[in-house]
């Protein structure tokens, strides 16, 4: 297990302002609660911008253990119809178009400063969350797949059928669109997400996550020392996922 | 005509107010532990509105308090089989479903969230 | 001028009860298959998660399309002073709510949660330009039922110019918007461009003068009712020019892709090699409903009631194959997912996706056509719509 970055989110104390002001909208919540606020009370911070870094050097051809980790974690269950399987994390075989040299990596929601799927989508349920983190409020989706056209890397599915067995923290149903959550519920409570994790234990160690606005964290020092890029520089979105060795 | 009308309507409501009488009550089996996050006549009357709330702050904020999540209902109000194995709160007879089915109100919270506790597996 | 009337489509033979109960069984079948979709999910259709939008929007597109340009009859009597359209007015109002209704209800009838339409009315992100367009789109229908009822009463005549030319910007405004809906596409290499803006006004002013034709000779045959040929001359040499406008920008969208090395791809599959979509373009759109069609239109010798509504067919048909090529082609050639690298393998990606529509989706977009279409034939017989004298000219009902 790799150690969770150090979290700007746990220096709470000067911002219970907001917090304060957040919570007393509850209906029910009473000042007692605000007293004992605890760190899972606390709202996700623009402070902070999780971000992932793959290095494409490490990562090896035939490897899906990130991509296993996902399905297990989300509980993202074969369909039985390979094209309509939900796809949040998926191995991609690169080739150079200049030397022929080829390359594997997970590609995945890339979680953009500016993401057309959010852009686009008419309700707002495609939305970027203050640490930036990009994902999908099931509850007003209508399933227009409007984001799934505007999206760069095909990385949204549409869930085509009836889904059972959903975890409590992943739910997920038919008629909605659904892609990676950057595994939320588990940054929320200071873990990594699944896929990052299994890459360390039973894969080549090729992800890396952390806050890329604390100049500290693991992901902004080597942001820092090695050369790395998005996937579509051309279209400007700042990208929360970086790719080394691509 | 129109006392055909009235009279048609008065049957109807004689009608619909006999079966209320004969419907049962919704039963259902008690939850664990000794109080709910809130007093129950406020829990049968606003959870919706904790519920409604808690989803607005926890998916676009990121606040991941436990006490108004539909994760804590299910965890307390989901009923064990024999075997151990957990009910739906969505089946019929279950926590949800029994009331909704006697207030009429069509819920569409399970066709995406567990309506069981997560299997606790330890590797 | 005073020699207008207007009435309501008189007697019911057999040929209209016919209709009628076969637009009724076909909106009956369209909403089975909406219902399956949405009970069984969409995996009952043929699209999938490269292919997002299938033959449900081609329809949509269609409809919508097709509203809008129906409504050129009407703003050319009301904006532009061509009191010889007038006896069509009222007709090419109706056509353009009764449309419009129809493609919306493809569309909502499509989305993954239609249950949930109360949502899309109350949340709104106004970046999007799709929430936009739920706008424009209520607000066209309201505009022209206005519209409609200003040229109803005989009191409200003072206004028809006017409440013409709000409705006359607004379809623009309309067509622009759905043209959008593509034009912000910017990852797409087919539809990353803000010609689709103007291409989509020219493709609704065409489509609609085609549903035009076919629904307005039809009904006027029904009621006894002669084009004079001044009228029809005219209308048929503007059908004739808005497909030549079509072409026009088609070509030119498609030459300036050409320019461009990362788009030539695309172009390919959609022009040469991608299978069916060559063959729709070439074949369905560019001969049989652009080249065909403009010949018949602009010779006399085809000046018919009959030869007109064939052309225009043809022109519908055309534009059925122009939008199934758009919006589908589009999304079947792979995105470029990495500048500088051909993605080899992997989840279906740098592949060509292989989508067949299947019967559901089929049937709501007839379903959806026909709810436009028992709209109108309902309609005709409930408020006077339909002219019964000629126009302005005397004497003009020889032709």
């Amino acid at each position: 297990m790799t150690n969770p970055e150090n979290k700007p989110r746990r220096r709470f104390l000067g911002r219970t302002g907001a917090g304060t002001a957040l919570l007393a909208l509850a209906p029910g919540v009473r000042l007692v609660d605000l007293v004992l606020a605890k760190d899972e009370d606390e709202p996700a911070s623009d402070e902070t911008r999780w971000g992932l870094l793959v290095d494409a050097n490490r990562c090896t051809t035939g490897c899906r253990a990130c991509v296993s980790a996902c399905e297990d974690e989300h509980a993202l269950a074969k369909t039985g119809r390979n094209r309509l399987d939900p796809q949040w994390i998926r191995k991609v075989e690169l080739v150079d178009e200049s030397n022929d040299r080829s390359l594997s990596i997970p590609l995945m929601c890339q979680h953009c400063e500016d993401p057309p799927c959010v852009e686009v989508c008419p309700t707002g349920a495609s939305f970027k969350r203050a640490d930036g983190m990009v994902l999908v409020d099931k509850h007003t989706c209508i399933g227009c797949r409007y984001c799934m056209m505007a999206c760069p890397f095909n990385a949204r599915s549409f869930v085509h059928e009836e889904v059972t067995g959903q975890k409590s923290y992943s739910p997920r149903g038919k008629g909605t669109v659904e892609s990676c959550t950057l595994c939320v519920h588990r940054v929320d409570n200071d873990r990594t997400p699944a896929c990052v994790e299994s890459c360390a234990v039973d894969g080549h160690g090729a992800l890396a996550f952390g806050d890329l606005n604390d100049a500290e964290s693991t992901v902004s020092k080597t942001a820092r020392s090695q050369p790395h890029r998005e996937l579509r520089p051309d279209l400007a979105l700042n990208t929360g996922v970086r790719y080394r060795g691509v | 005509m129109t006392q055909r009308l009235a009279i048609a309507l008065l049957m109807i409501l004689s009608f619909g107010a006999s079966s209320i009488a004969d419907v049962n009550l919704p039963s259902y089996p008690k939850g664990r532990g000794e109080y709910c996050v809130e007093p129950t006549d406020v829990m049968r009357r606003d959870h919706f509105e904790y519920l409604m709330h808690h989803r607005q702050i926890s998916v676009h904020l990121g606040v991941r308090s436990k006490r108004h999540s539909l994760v804590g209902c299910v965890d307390c109000h989901a009923s064990q089989a024999d075997d151990g194995t957990y009910i739906s709160v969505n089946e019929p007879g279950q926590f949800c479903r029994s009331c909704h089915v006697y207030t009429a109100v069509k819920i569409d919270c399970f066709s995406c969230h567990a309506a069981v506790p997560d299997a606790v597996v330890k590797q | 001028m005073d020699k207008i009337r207007f009435q309501v489509l008189a007697g019911t033979h057999t040929g209209y009860r016919l209709l009628l109960w076969l637009l009724i069984i076909l909106i009956g079948i369209g909403l089975i298959a909406a219902h399956h979709m949405e009970s069984q999910g969409h995996w009952v259709t043929g699209m999938d998660n490269r292919v997002v939008w299938g033959l449900p929007h081609v329809f949509a597109i269609f409809l919508i399309l097709s509203a809008s340009g129906a409504l050129n009859t009407a703003s050319i009597s009301s904006v532009f002073g061509g009191s010889d359209y007038q006896p069509l007015a009222r007709l090419s109002g109706l056509l353009a709510v009764t449309l419009l209704t129809g493609g919306l209800a493809v569309l909502v009838l499509d989305l993954g949660r239609p249950d949930r339409l109360v949502v899309a009315m109350t949340y709104y992100n106004f970046s999007s330009v799709f929430a936009w367009n739920v706008f424009l789109y209520t607000g066209f229908v309201l505009v022209v039922l206005i519209y409609l009822w200003v040229m109803m009463t005989p009191q409200m005549r003072g206004y028809v110019r006017s409440v013409g030319m709000v409705a006359l910007i607004w379809r623009l405004i309309l067509t622009s918007g759905t043209g959008a809906i593509f034009g912000f596409l910017v990852a797409r290499d087919a539809y990353d461009t803000a010609i689709m803006a103007p291409l989509f006004i020219l493709m609704s002013l065409s489509l609609g003068m085609a549903v035009f034709w076919v629904s307005t000779l039809t009904l006027c045959r029904w009621n006894g009712y002669l084009l004079s040929p001044e009228l029809s001359g005219k209308l048929r040499r503007l059908s004739a020019l808005f497909i030549l406008g079509v072409l026009y920008l088609v070509a030119l969208h498609h030459l300036t892709n050409l320019y461009m090395a990362h788009h030539q791809g695309i172009e390919r599959f959609l022009l040469v090699d991608g299978g069916v979509y060559p063959w729709l373009f070439w074949l369905g759109f560019v001969l049989c409903g652009g080249i065909v069609p403009v010949w018949w239109f602009l010779d006399r010798r085809f000046s018919t009631p009959a030869w007109t509504v064939t052309a225009a067919l043809m022109v519908i048909v055309g534009g059925l194959c122009h939008l199934y090529v758009t919006i589908i082609g589009g999304q079947a050639y792979p995105l470029r997912l990495v500048s500088g690298y051909r993605v080899d393998s992997g989840f279906y990606d740098g592949e060509i996706t292989h989508y067949l529509p299947s019967l559901p989706e089929l049937a709501l977009g007839i379903g959806g056509v026909s709810l436009a279409l028992l709209m109108i034939v309902v309609a005709v017989r409930i408020l006077p719509f339909l002219p019964t004298v000629t126009g302005s000219l005397p004497g003009s009902n020889q032709g």
